[in-house]
């Protein structure tokens, strides 16, 4: 076997079905936490029992699902509806190969050199499957849940997109590893781009349909949405889906913002030098920081869930177009001022400042609680 | 190019956030809505036409099941209605007068509870859904402990109350007030200032104040619109005079007024709960019944009574000819069904995600509509 087939060709596929493996690990444990830590949010218990602490809940639910009735309703578009739900799961795994999950070659899959884009466009092409699905199903829920998100995700696309161009300035690259070779000779790029940062947080929620942006399934108003008629199997599809993205944009957050598989800043601390110094188990580290990473903020998917009602449907589009977009533009024009006068280091102290203010808004003393009450006029 | 599509669907009647079997015929113009037309009936069982045919003791379960999350108010104003015209009203001893306030509010504060936490998990607050089931399972418990029942009560009797408050109870509802006050304010610091909850109800479903009379909306909606009207201070029946509490008014009558109003009325009434239990500690144990006839014949003539439910007036018109332990005809004036009229004003122009909010707020129970 010749050198550049095993480089280009054996190992990538043994590298993707690796990150396949992990990534469809991540989801069954996935679906899991999100139950237990909402239980634990929500004062209840989440599912305690299968396995040890119902560990094993995420195999008992495809188990169920693949056992159950598979209905195609009668007034289907037959193709369309087998397509809706495979169509979002290809461009959700094929994303795994384009993530450096740690120091490369060894833990990156593949290293494209624009990989950010090769990203960007294979995320977007997910809603097909939804609005296919949506429409193929011939139920009014589904074909509303599917006209909702072809809106949302096409609009949080474009803020989705502009809020990674201040990240794409200050490192001047479109590969993910320059990204964050970028981060760990500088500071991590939340601190510059916390602007970016936030808007990113914000559009990768409503990418993926989570709550508060939830409303292609919003099950209150929609009954499930898009997959009302979907049973089984292909139900458990579009959930795959979902969570693999959700993991995708979380890996994506923490290579673009939180210096991906390191754990320093400004060439000091767990930099990708230092873990190539201890060999495999250096690179290994390295894959468990990003994984770490990446978890905090599935966590942070579901605190929102938690805690937030749900956006309306022109509300959500005002947020996207007349707040998003425009601060996202901004963003870029202030970023573009500061890289053409050479300054990114004095966009650290806007990060810092805003940390600063926003914790001590949050830690600020306990507001009158009473305010909104007062409104509440009291008669006797 | 822009002439309007309309579509038609069905809301209902089996939907996640109808609360029961409510169906709305929904005319909307891509998500607006064009016209929401209530079907009601899904739930009709005759309960009208049951009292025709039986005593009136034998009648009280059948009111629990009317507004079943609240059926302490329902069998007040039934038991009320029946004694008013038997003419004993004045002779209801104190203690069972207190029973009945303490345990119609305590029905109050349940009934508010899973209305907030239906509400909300309407609008998408997931959360809020769970805490108010919290606090409103101890309430549940503490019916349970009075009388065995924890949802359709059968708790009060025509002249009085079946028992005596078990040994204890009294104390656990202490321990329950102490908790559930705080509890208020915990949920109130998830929705009250949450911006996407105020942009989800601030002037969604405005009613004004004019409107809701004519309606004849009673109840948080119409005090959400700014009247002040509350049966329990305007026609004060049991031992209501006595006690002090404030009756929460709104300004705009938009469904976050309508939510605040309910929030502060969950507050005022943990604050009768409080006064009412040094006031029953003072009454005789036992004395809970007035000595009336076993067999209830009352005069020939008609009433009507109403009480002041949890989502408005309760109201039951009674027929008696005087010779049978029958009513002649009862009729029940039950709240939902008449602030449900207001559901296809208030949606117009709204969409399709807002009328989940308007049903949540106008706190329907098909039971109660239906009958």
């Amino acid at each position: 076997m010749n050198k550049a087939l095993l480089t280009y060709l054996v190992w990538p596929v043994v590298k993707f079905l690796i990150a396949f493996v992990i990534v469809q690990v991540i989801v069954i444990l996935m679906t899991w936490i999100e139950r237990r830590v909402l239980g634990f949010m929500q004062a209840r218990l989440g599912p305690n029992r299968v396995g040890p602490w119902g560990l094993l809940q995420g195999i008992a639910d495809p188990v169920k699902l693949l056992l159950k009735e598979d209905i195609l309703p009668s007034s289907a578009e037959k193709v369309a509806y087998f397509l809706g739900p495979m169509l979002p799961i290809i461009p959700a795994f094929i994303v795994l190969c384009a993530i450096p999950y740690g120091p490369p070659p060894t833990f990156t899959v593949t290293r494209i050199n624009v990989g950010l884009l090769a990203i960007l466009a294979l995320t977007s092409t997910a809603v097909y499957g939804i609005i296919l699905g949506g429409w193929a199903s011939n139920n009014k829920y589904s074909l509303m849940g599917g006209l909702r998100s072809a809106a949302q995700m096409v609009s949080y696309e474009v803020p989705f997109g502009l809020s990674i161009v201040g990240v794409l300035m200050l490192s001047g690259s479109l590969d993910l590893v320059q990204i964050v070779r970028y981060q760990e000779a500088n500071a991590w790029n939340f601190l510059p781009q916390i602007v970016a940062c936030f808007i990113f947080l914000v559009s990768m929620n409503a990418e993926n349909n989570r709550t508060p942006f939830d409303l292609p399934e919003a099950e209150s108003e929609l009954v499930a949405g898009y997959h009302t008629e979907y049973s089984g199997m292909k139900f458990a599809f579009f959930m795959l889906a979902e969570y693999a993205m959700m993991i995708v944009n979380s890996s994506l957050m923490v290579s673009l913002f939180f210096g991906g598989w390191t754990l320093g800043m400004f060439g000091l601390g767990l930099t990708t030098e230092v873990l190539r110094s201890w060999g495999f188990l250096g690179g290994l580290l390295g894959a468990v920081i990003f994984l770490s990473k990446v978890m905090v903020f599935m966590l942070i998917y579901v605190w929102f869930r938690a805690t937030f009602p749900r956006f309306r449907f022109d509300q959500l589009m005002d947020l996207g177009w007349k707040w998003m977009i425009p601060l996202a533009l901004a963003n870029i024009v202030v970023t573009a001022v500061f890289v053409l006068a050479g300054q990114e280091r004095l966009m650290y102290w806007i990060g810092l400042g805003t940390i600063g203010a926003t914790l001590f808004y949050l830690f600020r003393p306990a507001p009158k609680r009473a305010a909104a009450r007062e409104k509440v006029i009291h008669a006797s | 190019m822009f002439d309007v599509h309309e579509m038609e669907v069905n809301f209902g009647p089996q939907h996640p956030s109808t609360h029961g079997v409510l169906r709305v015929l929904l005319r909307i113009d891509g998500e607006r809505i064009i016209d929401a037309k209530p079907i009601i009936g899904y739930l009709h069982r005759g309960t009208e036409k049951l009292f025709e045919h039986m005593a009136y003791p034998q009648c009280i379960p059948h009111t629990d099941r009317m507004d079943y999350v609240a059926s302490a108010t329902n069998n007040l104003g039934f038991v009320e209605t029946v004694e008013k015209i038997l003419g004993i009203t004045g002779q209801i001893p104190k203690r069972a007068q207190l029973m009945r306030v303490i345990l119609s509010e305590l029905q109050r504060i349940s009934s508010h509870l899973l209305w907030l936490a239906t509400h909300a998990i309407d609008i998408g607050a997931m959360t809020p859904f769970f805490y108010c089931f919290r606090e409103r399972e101890q309430i549940l418990d503490l019916f349970e402990t009075y009388c065995g029942a924890r949802l359709t009560l059968n708790c009060m009797r025509i002249g009085g109350m079946p028992d005596d408050l078990p040994p204890g109870w009294l104390e656990d509802l202490e321990a329950f007030l102490v908790k559930f006050d705080p509890a208020v304010d915990e949920y109130e610091s998830l929705l009250t200032t949450n911006r996407i909850w105020k942009k989800r109800t601030v002037g969604i479903g405005v009613l004004s104040p004019e409107d809701a009379i004519e309606w004849g909306i009673t109840g948080p909606p119409l005090r959400g619109s700014g009247v002040e009207w509350d049966l329990r201070r305007a026609q004060p029946y049991e031992c209501y005079p006595e006690l002090d509490f404030e009756i929460p008014v709104g300004r705009n009558g938009d469904t976050y007024d309508r939510y605040l109003v309910r929030m502060e009325e969950m507050r005022q009434c943990s604050r009768i709960l409080k006064q009412c239990i040094p006031l029953i500690r003072q009454t005789p144990e036992g004395d809970i019944k007035a000595k009336i006839s076993r067999v209830i014949r009352p005069p020939e003539g008609e009433v009507y009574h109403s009480i002041e439910s949890p989502k408005g007036e309760l109201g039951y018109y009674i027929v008696s000819d005087g010779k049978t332990q029958n009513a002649y005809r009862c009729h029940v004036r039950p709240p939902s069904f008449v602030n449900l009229q207001a559901l296809p004003a208030m949606a117009q122009g709204h969409l399709v995600s807002d009328l989940v909010a308007l049903i949540g707020t106008i706190d329907i129970v098909l039971g109660e509509v239906d009958r």
